[in-house]
Formats: structure tokens, C-alpha cells, sequence
């Protein structure tokens, strides 16, 4: 549970910040789109998928142009360009920023993940988190063999942030299967352990400058509160729990950069950074706890 | 350590269950796989009543380039074009329109076009009117009102290639009503496929209707040529004089069809049409 402890200790903001800023950003990215048609406001035309800002900034998903390329269609300069943006700025906030700052499907999933803290429902559905990088490659073979976009016909995170931004009323079924999957057959199931779309943005992770890092390792009293939190949990014992000296820096390129942990630790051990500070501040025993 | 025993070392066990997990995974993406694959062979397919874009690259290469952004739904004006949405029988995402819903207005600056940012819709299409986007067809004589000999012509009127691709023509009406027939006639190599004539005609179904270009027309063998247009391209005919045709028969004698060599016959009717009255009235007298 993000914690009744922590909110209770360093205050509601403090202890929901980054969760909110999130939350409020990808609202507020679906609002743009959607002041267009409702509001007759144009700032942004288009979609997720490929867009224009004030008519004049393109920016294109640059996996959705890899699947392009791979089924045999060079696209034109508008797209690359627009791709070649994106591409740009997710190099330099983390790949996997898109999935915990951008993609709607993220409050879908964060929903039933907090739904399965609350009601202690733990589904049984194991999947390897591999196996988004299979379908990954599955998805860019079935471009190169079908000469088409085959996987954007099921591909629920271009379908949902479509759906929603073009008014389909049957998204709404597709969210609800989405949200059951995730709350009854596996827990993150989709966003964590199948999603391509995140498996090609974390290859986009290697060497981002925006990361987590771990200044005050030495505090943690293993409440596990940020463990439960945490979509990739497996990538925070190695650096929380890392040997004096080693990287302080949560560098895993599945890490989403979504600040929960920061949020919900009251020791304080998390904060963004950049990944060439990989400075540890000495921690007073007697004043952390 | 137990290097005599044949307990599989940590190396040995951790090798294997990478393999395992590799198979599984293998096993479970490539049934995917085959499942999207599948799927997609039907869900690509585009019914006849949808209608692409104008500038839409022939469907299979527009289904690898189109982002399915819905750049071009913004842009249309007249709210033509929408996206495939879930549960509707055509390719996800993908933009197109119905004719007898909202056709295409043809817009001189195709805004739809321009807005592509991925060549999906091809920007060589600068005249509206050199769009392909199916072809108009009369579908329907039996109920189409002007070949009843009814005056109506609508699609003839609405269409914004008037007397190109739909040109009317007169034909005398054979229930002798004393008044022509005015048919509208299509000429696919003008029509651009808008579809106002089919939103515009006015029978309950409509009559004439768009259809895709590769439903819509036939081909002739490419090997066919059209002697009177060589003959025109070659300023004069390319085998010459043509001989009169020689029939070698033998003396007095004819072939026939049915009957083979026959002797030729006579022609029992004279040129001269007194012959055979005064035949009839020597044959009359007793």
C-alpha cells in the first residue's frame, strides 16, 4: 500500500506528488487532443500515433514508423521528423517516460494495481517480463512478412489513446478488458511483462540522463513500500541493497521514471536525478527514523 | 564440490531453464503470431461501400504506410472522412468514407492530403480532379428512374465533372411515349469516385453507386490492339491495300453452310419488280 504511513509522516503533497503530476499530465495530454473536436480549440490535431502541434510541430511515434519501414513504406519527411523529435526527447527523460507520463493505458493499469493493494487480490497469471521484447520482435516481423501494419490491429495502446481521442464508444470495452486482465489474470500484466510499445521505449532508456537515484540507500528500513509500488520492482534490490560504493543510480531501462517510489519512501532514499550523479549522502541514524 | 556426481551443476541448471523459458516464450509468441496473422488476413480486407481518401496509395501499400492518426479526419472540412473504429469491418484506425453518407467534396487544396505526414496520401495528387478514389456505376437500370423514360438526371447534375463523367445520353424511348430517354451514362477514365451522384440519387437504394476501381471496370487483354486507332497512330492502314476475297469455285457451282457444294443457284427474284408481277400474273392464268 502507498502508505497511510508515509502520507501520515511527510504530509499528503509530499507523499502524492508525483503521482498527481503524472496523473495530471496525462489527463491534461488527452484534454489537448480532445479540445479540438469538443472545445474547437486546435492546439494539437491527431493523435498519439502521429500529430501536429500548432500546426507546425510534427511529432510521430517512432515505433509505430519502425513497423512502417519494416512492412516496406518509406514514410515521408513530415513523419521522420516528427519521429526523429520524439525520438529525441525520450532519449533524454527516459524511454519508458512515455509509459508512466503519457499513455493513458497507465491510469488503467495503476488503477487495478491499486485496486489489487486495497482488496488483496493477487492473481495467479505468472508472465515472464521477457516476453515483451518477443513481441516486440513479433510485432516487427509481422510487418516485414505481411507488408502491412498487422499488429496495429490489436495493439491495444494505440487502439485505447485512439479510441478515446476520436470518441469510439467500443474503446470502452477494450479498456474494461484491459483493466480485468490486469486486475484478475496478472497483475501488470500488459504494461509490465507483454506491452511492445514499452519494450521499444526502454531500449530507448539505455543511456538516459533523467533517472531515479538512491542518495540515502543506507536509511531504507525495508517497509517495502516502494517494492509494492513499483511496476518493475525487481530493478530496486540491486541498487537500494547495492554494496557501499556501487551505483547509486536505478539505471535498469525499464524503470518508467514515474517518482512513486520517491513519493511513498519516509526514508526519504529516492529522488530524481540525472545518471552522472551517483553521489550517496551519509545518513545520520538517529534523525532518519 | 560434487564434480563426480551427475547432479547437473548451478551452470548446467541455469542453462537449461533459460532454454525452457526461451521455448516457452517461443512457443507462446509464434501462436500469437499465427493468430494476429490470421485475423488480419480478413480484418484488412476493405468492403466495397468504404471509400479511401483521395491520393490513397493502392490499399495494400496504403495499409504498410497509413499511421492511422486521423491527420486527415481533422483536417477534412466537411467532416467526410472518419477512422475505422472497433467492431466496424474494416482495417483499425484507418481512414475512409461512405458515398451515400457524405461524399467527397473535392476540395481544390485537398487538405487531407497535405495533412498526411506519411505519404499514406500521396502528395503527387495536386488536382483534385486526377483523384481515383473508385469509380461511378450505373448499378441499377431496372430502378434507376431515367431509364423509365422519367425526367431526372440528379446525378448528372450534381456531379462536379458534369458531361465528363457522367454525360447524359438520348436514346428514343421504347414505350413510345413520344418523349426521349435522357441516360446518364459513366466514363471512368474522369470520374474521381467523389460519390455525389450516389448520395445524390434519388431512389430509395441507390441506383448509381461507387464502387472500388478493381470491382468497378474490366480489362482487356493487353496483347488486344484497336486496328482503327493503329491505323490512326500509323496515318494510314499497315497492310496496305486490302485484296478483294477470291472465291475459286468450280464452274456454276456454290458452297453452302449446310448443304455443302451445291449448283449455283438462281436468284428467283428479278431486280426489276415488273418481272415479278408479270410472273405472278402468267402464273394466275388458267
Amino acid at each position: 500500500m502507498n502508505g497511510p504511513l508515509s502520507a501520515r509522516q511527510k504530509g499528503f503533497w509530499a507523499s502524492n506528488k508525483w503521482l498527481l503530476l503524472r496523473r495530471g499530465n496525462q489527463l491534461a495530454i488527452l484534454a489537448l487532443f480532445l479540445l479540438g473536436p469538443l472545445a474547437g480549440i486546435w492546439l494539437i490535431k491527431g493523435n498519439l500515433s502521429a500529430s501536429l502541434f500548432l500546426d507546425t510541430l510534427p511529432m510521430s511515434d517512432p515505433y509505430l514508423l519502425l513497423q512502417v519501414m519494416f512492412s516496406g513504406h518509406l514514410p515521408e519527411s513530415m513523419a521522420l521528423i516528427g519521429g526523429l523529435i520524439v525520438l529525441i526527447f525520450y532519449l533524454l527523460v527516459g524511454g519508458r517516460s512515455y509509459c508512466s507520463w503519457v499513455c493513458p493505458l497507465n491510469i488503467i493499469t495503476d488503477g487495478a494495481s491499486w485496486l489489487q493493494r486495497r482488496w488483496g487480490i493477487q492473481p495467479r497469471g505468472n508472465l515472464s517480463r521477457d516476453l515483451r521484447f518477443w513481441l516486440l520482435g513479433l510485432s516487427l516481423l509481422l510487418a516485414l512478412m505481411g507488408g502491412s501494419l498487422l499488429w496495429e490491429l490489436v495493439n491495444p495502446v494505440t487502439l485505447i489513446q485512439r479510441g478515446l481521442i476520436y470518441g469510439s464508444v467500443a474503446v470502452w470495452g477494450a479498456v474494461l478488458a484491459l483493466f480485468l486482465f490486469e486486475l484478475l489474470v496478472s497483475q501488470r500484466g500488459w504494461c509490465s511483462h507483454l506491452c511492445p510499445t514499452g519494450a521499444f521505449y526502454s531500449l530507448l532508456t539505455l543511456r538516459a540522463p533523467l533517472r531515479v537515484s538512491t542518495p540515502r540507500r543506507s536509511a531504507c528500513d525495508d517497509c517495502l513500500d516502494c517494492f509494492k509500488v513499483c511496476p518493475e520492482p525487481q530493478i530496486i534490490k540491486p541498487v537500494v541493497k547495492g554494496e557501499q560504493g556501487s551505483s547509486t543510480i536505478i539505471d535498469s531501462s525499464v524503470c518508467t521514471n514515474c517518482g512513486r517510489c520517491i513519493d511513498v519512501c519516509n526514508q526519504h532514499v529516492f529522488q530524481f536525478s540525472t545518471r552522472f550523479n551517483r553521489r550517496e549522502e551519509p545518513v545520520n541514524e538517529e534523525n532518519s527514523s | 564440490m560434487t564434480e563426480q556426481t551427475r547432479q547437473p551443476t548451478s551452470a548446467e541448471i541455469t542453462r537449461r531453464r533459460f532454454l525452457h523459458n526461451v521455448l516457452k516464450a517461443a512457443g507462446g509468441v509464434s501462436v500469437l503470431g499465427m493468430g494476429v496473422a490470421l485475423y488480419g488476413s480478413q480484418a484488412q480486407a476493405l468492403p466495397a461501400w468504404a471509400i479511401r481518401p483521395p491520393g490513397a496509395l493502392p490499399e495494400e501499400d496504403f495499409l504498410a504506410a497509413c499511421l492511422r492518426c486521423g491527420l486527415c479526419v481533422r483536417e477534412c472540412p466537411y467532416d467526410t472522412l472518419r477512422l475505422a473504429d472497433l467492431l466496424e469491418p474494416l482495417p483499425l484506425g484507418t481512414p475512409y468514407f461512405v458515398a451515400r453518407l457524405t461524399p467527397c467534396e473535392m476540395c481544390e487544396d485537398i487538405p487531407c492530403v497535405v495533412a498526411c505526414p506519411s505519404g499514406a496520401l500521396d502528395k503527387a495528387l495536386t488536382n483534385i480532379d486526377d483523384a481515383r478514389m473508385g469509380t461511378a456505376v450505373m448499378v441499377d437500370q431496372e430502378n434507376c428512374l431515367a431509364y423509365r423514360g422519367l425526367r431526372c438526371e440528379v446525378c448528372y447534375n450534381v456531379c462536379p465533372l458534369q458531361g465528363e463523367a457522367i454525360k447524359l445520353e438520348m436514346q428514343s424511348n421504347p414505350r413510345g411515349t413520344g418523349h426521349a430517354r435522357f441516360i446518364p451514362m459513366t466514363y471512368a477514365d474522369t470520374c474521381t469516385g467523389c460519390g455525389k451522384c450516389e448520395e445524390a440519387c434519388i431512389t430509395e437504394k441507390a441506383s448509381i453507386k461507387v464502387l472500388p476501381e478493381q470491382l468497378a471496370r474490366g480489362q482487356a487483354g493487353s496483347h488486344y490492339r484497336i486496328g482503327w486507332d493503329e491505323k490512326e497512330k500509323a496515318g494510314g492502314s499497315l497492310i496496305g491495300e486490302e485484296p478483294q476475297h477470291q472465291y475459286n469455285m468450280p464452274e456454276g457451282m456454290q458452297y453452302d453452310f449446310d448443304e455443302g457444294l451445291q449448283p449455283q443457284s438462281t436468284n428467283p427474284f428479278s431486280g426489276n419488280p415488273l418481272e415479278s408481277l408479270n410472273r405472278r400474273s402468267e402464273e394466275s392464268q388458267p
